[in-house]
């Protein structure tokens, strides 16, 4: 009796661990009308399924609106004029060729690009500016980047989705409070996406330290 | 006739070992004091009840609660600052896990500096509970590693290997600890009692991260700088002359928040939680190591 109980309870608690594995790995939505990417694994629904206790959302910081370039107009208020990227290109003609802001006639000169062997239209969506485009041809949303980002960045991807990728905030213990959490674009710019070089912050200033000196003054023995 | 009285050769015996005897005592009572001295001036700096104050283990809530009163005014009164100082005990049914992807660590040293930040270090030392080591690819020999690197980060042939206390199942320190200042708590943190510790820094030799920090003096940092958000066994401000370690941030994850470290790391090296929740990541990422598989 005990033991049928005990193995009932094993195969629930592999069911449960295999839903919330699925959870965890379901691709997102790649519906631009979706509003969101939420981490599998921290969608309240999700979770609910898992536990009784109600957990906080794992909330990923996402792009609120389709990104705008600056005129460098103003208008009557003195306020600077952004137009969508749609607004200019719905006049032009796309080149699925152009791999740099640099082979540009007008517009985008500045613009620093370093990202493998990639051109424009590799994710930028020809048919419409205001959204992107995945390999397949699929538009997606500038919020929903971060799906195009996973088609080459598997491993990444993975990483970021068992919380070993990214910097975040909050709380580990979800049943007290969320989380919040960098999407890839807040730390690698989509154009030069290599993490820059930074300088250390904080050197130590211990003992060994001032033994090193030491050891380094040329007026010492 | 007494022939001592008027032996001149005796009188003047008597005088010099007299005179001897007093030159003696006053060099003892002089030594004396002088070997004293250390008490009667550390006397002076504490409190009579911070003097007869229990083990950290034996108070009641009470005990416990008029210690905290006593600890926020001693901060009040020697940094000017008004801080909150609370006693935050272990969660049943948690154990804490530290998880690092070194495959992404930068060597920034964010985490060396939030740590410095949340936990009122010292400032003109730098103190940190973390060292961050930059190491030769291919290399796990930490004695060849290089804490005091400063140049730009991430060089392309080093790794770099952020060392903290590492919450050890059967920690050294706490066995070589003669009055059981340092102890294991059940939720794996490994904590010390700052007002029970004598300063003999055995636990600082027998630890092999090198993890442990000594206050050499007593910890200098303006009002402005202290992080009012305090406990008795983690950031609170330590006294001069006692021992001191990483301890997870237990003000912060007793109360299911992240360690400062984690909150600072730009890159997400850093994987905190539950070891026995199974569902964290902490957990998913000892199950699967996917991290070493790139």
């Amino acid at each position: 009796m005990h033991r049928g109980r005990n193995a009932a309870s094993l195969v629930v608690a592999i069911v449960v661990i295999a839903f919330g594995w699925d959870a965890i790995r379901s691709p997102s939505s790649l519906n631009p009308g979706e509003p969101a990417i939420v981490s599998g694994k921290a969608t309240p629904t999700a979770d609910a399924s898992l536990t009784n206790a109600a957990r906080y959302p794992v909330v990923i910081k996402l792009l609120d609106r389709v990104p705008t370039v600056k005129t460098g107009l103003t208008n009557h208020h003195g306020e600077s004029v952004s137009i969508s990227c749609g607004a200019c290109h719905a006049t032009t003609t796309p080149n699925s060729e152009t791999r740099s802001g640099t082979e540009l006639d007008e517009f985008h000169q500045g613009l620093q690009y370093n990202h493998g062997n990639l051109t424009c239209l590799s994710c930028h969506n020809a048919d419409s500016y205001d959204t992107l485009r995945l390999a397949d041809s699929r538009p997606v949303t500038f919020r929903d980047a971060m799906t195009l980002c996973s088609q080459c960045h598997g491993p990444q991807r993975r990483d970021y989705d068992m919380g070993l990728h990214g910097g975040m905030t909050g709380y580990w213990d979800l049943t007290r409070g969320g989380r919040t959490r960098n999407s890839c674009i807040h730390c690698h710019d989509p154009h030069t996406p290599a993490f820059p070089q930074v300088r250390p912050v904080l050197p130590p200033k211990d003992r060994i330290s001032v033994r090193r000196e030491a050891a380094k003054d040329p007026l010492r023995p | 006739m007494d022939p001592s009285v008027n032996d001149p050769k005796l009188e003047a015996n008597l005088s010099r070992r007299t005179v001897l005897k007093g030159f003696g005592a006053m060099l003892g009572a002089a030594a004396f004091a002088k070997a004293i001295a250390p008490i009667t001036e550390w006397a002076a700096n504490i409190s009579a009840e911070e003097f007869v104050q229990k083990h950290y283990k034996e108070l009641s809530p009470i005990d416990l609660e008029i210690i905290l009163n006593r600890l926020q005014k001693e901060t009040k009164d020697q940094y000017g600052a008004d801080v909150t100082i609370k006693d935050y005990k272990a969660q049943p049914g948690v154990t804490f896990g530290y998880a690092l992807n070194l495959s992404v660590c930068n060597g920034c040293r964010k985490c060396a500096e939030a740590c410095h930040i949340e936990n009122n270090h010292d400032r003109p030392s730098n103190q940190s509970y973390i060292r961050v080591f930059e190491m030769s690819k291919g290399s796990m020999d930490m004695e060849k590693g290089n804490a005091h690197y400063d140049h730009p980060v991430p060089q392309p042939d080093k790794f770099y290997m952020p060392v903290q206390c590492q919450q050890c199942e059967h920690p050294p320190c706490v066995d070589v600890c003669p009055v059981e200042a340092t102890w294991k708590e059940p939720d794996g943190i490994v904590v010390v009692d700052y007002n029970w510790c004598i300063g003999c820094r055995y636990c600082e030799a027998a630890c092999p991260y090198h993890a442990r920090r000594f206050n050499w003096t007593k910890p200098k940092l303006p009002a402005s700088a202290i992080n009012p958000n305090q406990s008795y066994l983690s950031n609170r401000i330590r006294p001069q002359g006692v021992v001191e370690k990483c301890h997870f941030c237990l003000h912060r994850t007793r109360n299911g928040r992240l360690p400062a470290c984690l909150e600072a790391c730009p890159t997400g090296a850093r994987v905190f939680g539950n070891l026995l929740d199974p569902d964290s990541e902490v957990r998913q990422v000892l199950a699967h190591g996917a991290f070493l598989n790139q």
